[in-house]
């Protein structure tokens, strides 16, 4: 029989503590798409995309209503679109306006994969889709783009963070009458994963099958809560118990949610991905967690562990939730979507240096951070690059989304609404890395021993 | 195939006779039921089997919130594979 504590505990974890399926993302294989004819292929892309998510958003709803658990979003993520500019040439902005047109047929929030995978070098098609990412942002509302520079089996690909650095910048520049939005929807990776169901870097591996359904939880507020309520006065190793237990609880809903999505589409299920993912609402933040924890502000001395256990006990409650665990499974630190993150880049409690330092030891990384308007492209490539060191040496996903904001300083703010938040300009160190930026080439794949 | 109904809310005359009503209106049958009033705070659980429902599972979800807001008390139907899943290994 079902417990009476334990019915009221899952009511108050969807009506207080924001509890949610963040999202429903179905990934999609673009490679039978392929035509070398660009207006052909743009066609079948339309096709397929239309054809096996035209069912995705009333499922969701269905589900949701079933549940009684909110799903914030369903989205599609396809193939790296610079896969199929390599087959049939032309403008890759058709292949944006084509999964637009798509996004807004079936009625998702975001489509992710216009993308391409550079780690090693530019292939056909590589290049042109890079280029035309500034434009294909302006010109979309629901296109997300990702780019991978780097991995730890293959090194950094140093040309290709010099060209996301103008590229980020000019994505600025196109969307700057609307709050730089461009930018927002924009990651650069290194050790990018296949399945992962978060935007904006969400696209669909071509190691994946045809299409697949992964699903994204999210939970910070459920964490904050419990700790507020059970972990007065406990030591951290009753804390990081605390935490386990919570994200097992939180990740059965991303299980359950899953499983009958993927039966009711007709659809393999792929993974849950166990992230932390905050929102702009006040309860539902990661930095709030950790000043439950104890610290006075997020981003003081001290930050850099507590966020590291808390990623650690998220992913081992988590884990034994789930029969497929995949993504990018951590916490998120996304500045502008993260009500704790943002008071405390405020008040100057949180500086990108430190953001620096947490990224070495949780879920993604410099993630919806609002820069000076005036920074060149080199310092953002400098940031990149030394985002993609840390997930390089430490065999871990890493990204960039920084937002250049175009004619602001550091105090002023961006606005992007909805789940992206709103942003208060960060500095960043202004001497120039210029020089090493041009250099050019590839830094060479890590050692795999002698840590040190 | 069960649900649960959760009713919180300010105490007064009617709510679990209203509720029952409604259950019994689309063959929603009464299963297990508790109920407790804390300063003032109506709280019930009610398990009913759906297996049996007149109309579908999402018009019963509707019609209850309807229900709820008619009596200012919050309702909340919910498959019981949420609990089961979230609670038990």
């Amino acid at each position: 029989m079902l417990n009476t504590n334990d019915i009221m505990e899952t009511i108050r974890m969807i009506q207080d503590d924001h509890l949610d399926i963040r999202t429903i993302t179905m990934g999609i294989s673009l490679l039978d798409c392929c035509d070398s004819d660009i207006d052909v292929s743009c066609q079948k892309v339309y096709n397929k995309i239309t054809r096996l998510a035209k069912d995705l958003v009333k499922t969701g709803e269905d589900i949701e209503k079933k549940y009684g658990i909110p799903i914030i979003n369903k989205r599609i993520s396809v193939t790296p679109i610079a896969m199929l500019v390599g087959a049939s040439g032309g403008d890759p902005v058709k292949y944006a306006l084509t999964l637009e047109k798509a996004a807004n047929a079936v009625g998702v929030n975001f489509l992710g994969g216009y993308s391409a995978l550079v780690h090693k070098g530019f292939a056909a098609g590589d290049l042109e889709l890079i280029r035309s990412i500034p434009e294909a942002l302006a010109v979309t509302d629901h296109v997300c783009s990702s780019v991978n520079i780097g991995s730890t089996k293959a090194g950094i690909n140093l040309d290709a963070v010099k060209l996301m650095g103008q590229i980020v910048r000019q994505a600025s520049e196109r969307t700057a009458d609307r709050d730089c939005i461009g930018a927002a929807k924009l990651v650069i990776f290194c050790n990018a994963p296949e399945d992962n169901p978060f935007m904006a870097g969400a696209f669909h591996g071509p190691g994946e099958p045809d299409c697949v359904i992964n699903v994204g939880v999210s939970g910070p507020g459920v964490v904050r809560a419990a700790l507020a309520k059970f972990g007065q006065d406990k030591n951290i190793t009753e804390i990081a118990d605390i935490i386990k237990k919570t994200a097992f609880k939180i990740t059965r809903m991303g299980q359950l949610v899953g499983t009958e999505a993927s039966q009711r589409l007709g659809v393999p299920f792929g993974i849950v991905d166990l992230s932390l993912a905050p929102t702009p609402e006040v309860g539902d933040s990661v930095a709030y967690i950790l000043e439950e924890i104890g610290l006075e502000k997020c981003g003081c001395h001290g930050t850099t562990a507590t966020l590291a256990m808390l990623n650690d006990a998220v992913k081992k409650g988590g884990v034994m939730a789930s029969s497929m665990v995949g993504g990018l499974s951590g916490a998120f630190i996304p500045v502008s979507e993260d009500a704790g993150m943002i008071a405390a880049a405020r008040c100057g409690s949180l500086k990108i240096e430190k953001l620096e330092a947490m990224t070495a030891v949780c879920s993604v990384g410099l993630d919806m951070i609002c820069v000076p308007g005036d920074t060149p492209a080199e310092v953002i490539s400098a940031v990149i690059a030394d985002e993609a060191a840390i997930g390089m040496i430490n065999s871990k996903t890493t990204a960039v989304r920084l937002i250049p904001a175009i004619g602001k300083q550091v105090g002023d703010e961006l606005e992007f609404g909805g789940l992206l938040g709103s942003g208060p300009v960060m500095a960043l160190n202004t001497y120039s890395p210029a020089k090493f930026i041009n250099r050019g080439g590839h830094i060479p794949a890590p050692i795999q021993s002698l840590k040190n | 195939m069960r649900a649960v109904i959760t009713v919180i809310g300010q105490d007064r005359p009617g709510i679990l006779a209203r509720v029952s009503t409604e259950c019994a209106q689309v063959n929603a049958n009464v299963r297990d039921m508790t109920q407790s009033i804390l300063k003032d705070v109506f709280t019930m659980i009610m398990v009913v089997d759906i297996s049996e429902l007149k109309g579908s599972f999402s018009d019963f979800v509707d019609q209850m919130k309807q229900v709820g807001e008619e009596m200012q008390v919050s309702i909340h139907v919910m498959h019981e594979d949420i609990f089961n899943s979230m609670h038990r290994i």
